[in-house]
């Protein structure tokens, strides 16, 4: 392909790329490590592409300021690491009930509270399922390198403008601050789905019937976002029969585009004994370890990588556990997701956590000393 | 103005703290440590000195530390007088250090907060005018003209700084003064009047970064002079929120573009854009006089 560029690139700066490129043009960000090169990146772009960067006054106004912009009709992200991520949960729970699309990238840090902000860790990943109140959907993606961080960045934009669904990017210190080759395409060949313009001429801001695009303000539209539950129109209601209406079709809506948004991706042996699932930078050390027992030892063992990893991709970590008698979590904290894989595996497997929660990467040494224990 | 310094005096910031060289605010913590005493506590939030204050097993001011989150240093500050008084320690010293970041934005709500219901501790602000720690990202204490590397070149800061003298004066607190550590003298007396009065106390230390200014770091202290002597930072105390008292008048101000030439963040600042600032300067320095009053 002629107009794909290779370009070395930090993990920040893919996502800021990535974002440029899914036609992001408003970014409120606030200085925090292991994210801060994202709004660095941003400030320096943006204003040359017709877009805004503002630097906000802090972690809870660069949320809300996103949440702003997107009403306001541009595509709009912003990004943080932990105790910053905390203190958007309230605009984040916002943004998902009133169906604003808005994309947050989390750069995980070792927590909790202030912890060793340059170390790296998956220590967010409940705090991104559950760490704003309510029984709401959300869709988090964990990239596992440089250019998937390109690539996921891109569709969460995508994702969220489609499914009017706020995206949370769960990064962590060693994708954000790694260098590798990134294949970038020209620009504008990545935008997919458009903030529709052509507005359908029975359109109510929270039709019940499948997608409904979101119409700016400013477009000759008048209706109400609120947080409240809300009818069709916006406007806040307690009636019993359409407040649980309403919270169906934010989950209903997910769950009809699951296969949209459920990104995993299998390498090894077809009929593993061993089969690891993991996320996030862990999946590197877990592709070193596969590498090693399955191309060189012919050990029976596979790899199922998680980019998307809530909603948790239960039916791929099933379909895995039908064939293998073990599953190895390997996880940077101590095991969240292995949880979910638990639930979903159902039985058909034994669910071994591999966990490290020190600052430090699981190595592949690690996960081979942990396959020792079943194979040859 | 007493300018003296008694160095015959015990000290409770020690050599071996992580600061850059030339960092202003260690050097005024070192002042105003000295001035505060060996009763004291220190809350810190997010900033440079979440850092400069030392790791184990040594840590370079000697005194109990609590590292708060970033928003609530304000907070933090009220709940542990609060704590102390209750448990009888009236006479220890309860001090917050923020940064720039931590007191003109993500601070400024538990700031106010604080200040109104006049707790009873000395909020600190060391202003290097951006966020240093995190690679000196702008703040809206970033004056006009600087860049950063949110606002890198050719673009630059475009607002004004935020005013936070007197919104922190028009809360009606007991104290509010500016102190730099080029008037070292002057900077302590203002802690030890500090410690005498009962109630909110806010002081403002223009604190130099040599890194982030890009200034060579000898020229702290020479930067802090000059700030005062253009009257881009004078030197203030405001009682109740009253007429602010001038505690160092230059006889003749020297032209902002002398502080401005000493630092690389300002480069290159056109010619009107300096004419800009000056004029800005000045008329703040005229309102001042005049809210001043006569000698």
């Amino acid at each position: 392909m002629p107009d794909v560029k290779p370009v070395l690139m930090q993990g920040n700066e893919a996502c800021a790329e990535g974002a440029i490129t899914a036609g992001v043009r408003f970014y409120a960000g606030y200085p925090i490590t292991p994210s801060t090169e994202i709004a660095e990146y941003m400030a320096e772009k943006l204003p040359r592409l017709g877009g805004v960067f503002i630097q906000m006054e802090d972690e809870i106004a660069s949320m809300a300021a996103v949440i702003g912009a997107s009403i306001g009709g541009k595509r709009a992200l912003t990004a943080t690491s932990g105790p910053g991520f905390s203190l958007k949960q309230e605009n984040l729970g916002y943004a998902i009930m009133a169906e604003i699309p808005c994309v947050v990238v989390n750069v995980q840090r070792m927590g909790p509270s202030t912890g060793v902000p340059t170390a790296p860790s998956q220590g967010d990943v409940m705090q991104a399922r559950w760490g704003t109140h309510g029984d709401h959907p959300i869709i988090v993606f964990s990239p596992a390198s440089v250019y998937e961080t390109f690539y996921l960045t891109i569709a969460a934009v995508n994702l969220s403008q489609k499914l009017r669904q706020p995206v949370v990017l769960l990064l962590d210190e060693v994708v954000g601050h790694m260098r590798e080759k990134v294949l970038i395409p020209e620009m504008g060949k990545l935008m997919v789905e458009k903030i529709s313009d052509q507005v359908p001429p029975d359109w109510k801001p929270y039709d019940d019937k499948g997608l409904t695009p979101l119409v700016p303000f400013g477009s000759g539209h008048f209706y109400h976002v609120t947080g409240l539950y809300h009818d069709e129109f916006g406007f806040p209601t307690g009636e019993p029969a359409v407040v649980s209406r309403v919270l169906d079709r934010l989950h209903n809506k997910l769950e009809q585009y699951r296969h949209e948004i459920t990104f995993t991706n299998y390498i090894g042996h077809k009929e593993p004994r061993v089969g690891i699932v993991t996320y996030g930078c862990t999946v590197r050390s877990a592709r070193a370890a596969v590498k090693k027992a399955y191309w060189q030892n012919r050990w029976p063992v596979g790899l199922l990588s998680l980019q998307t990893i809530w909603p948790f991709p239960d039916k791929e970590v099933e379909a895995l556990a039908r064939q293998a008698d073990i599953i190895l979590v390997p996880e940077m904290n101590r095991g969240q997701l292995v949880g979910e894989v638990e639930r979903s595996v159902r039985g058909q497997a034994e669910v071994v956590p591999l966990n490290r929660y020190d600052g430090e990467m699981i190595t592949p040494d690690q996960i081979m000393e942990q396959l020792r224990r079943w194979l040859p | 103005m007493n300018s003296k310094i008694n160095f015959i005096q015990p000290e409770y910031l020690h050599s071996g703290h992580y600061a850059c060289p030339g960092c202003g605010a260690a050097l005024a913590v070192r002042y105003l440590a000295r001035a505060l005493g060996p009763d004291l506590v220190v809350v810190i939030t997010a900033s440079c000195w979440s850092i400069i204050a030392g790791m184990p097993p040594l840590s370079a001011l000697k005194c109990p530390i609590l590292h708060c989150p970033f928003p609530s240093a304000g907070a933090v500050g009220s709940g542990l007088r609060r704590g102390l008084d209750l448990r009888g320690k009236h006479s220890t010293t309860v001090l917050v250090l923020a940064g720039d970041g931590g007191t003109f934005d993500i601070g400024l709500q538990a700031l106010s907060g604080a200040a109104q219901r006049n707790e009873n501790f000395i909020f600190v602000c060391y202003d290097n005018e951006a966020y240093m720690n995190t690679g000196i990202q702008t703040s809206s204490a970033t004056p006009f003209g600087a860049h950063t590397t949110t606002a890198p070149y050719p673009l630059f800061k475009k607002g004004a700084k935020k005013d936070i003298m007197h919104i922190m004066a028009a809360h009606g607190i007991p104290y509010a003064a500016t102190a730099t550590v080029a008037f070292p003298g002057d900077l302590e007396q203002k802690f030890r009047r500090a410690r005498q009065i009962e109630g909110f106390r806010f002081i403002h230390i223009l604190s130099p970064c040599p890194p982030g200014w890009g200034a060579d770091s000898a020229d702290t202290v020479e930067l802090s002079r000059l700030a005062v002597e253009t009257g881009f930072f004078p030197l203030m105390e405001i009682f109740e929120g009253g007429a602010p008292v001038l505690t160092y008048r230059p006889e003749k101000r020297v032209p902002l573009e002398q502080y401005l030439k000493l630092q690389r963040r300002f480069r290159p600042l056109e010619l009107q854009q300096i004419e800009t600032l000056q004029q800005g300067v000045d008329e703040e320095w005229e309102r001042l006089l005049k809210a001043a009053g006569p000698v």
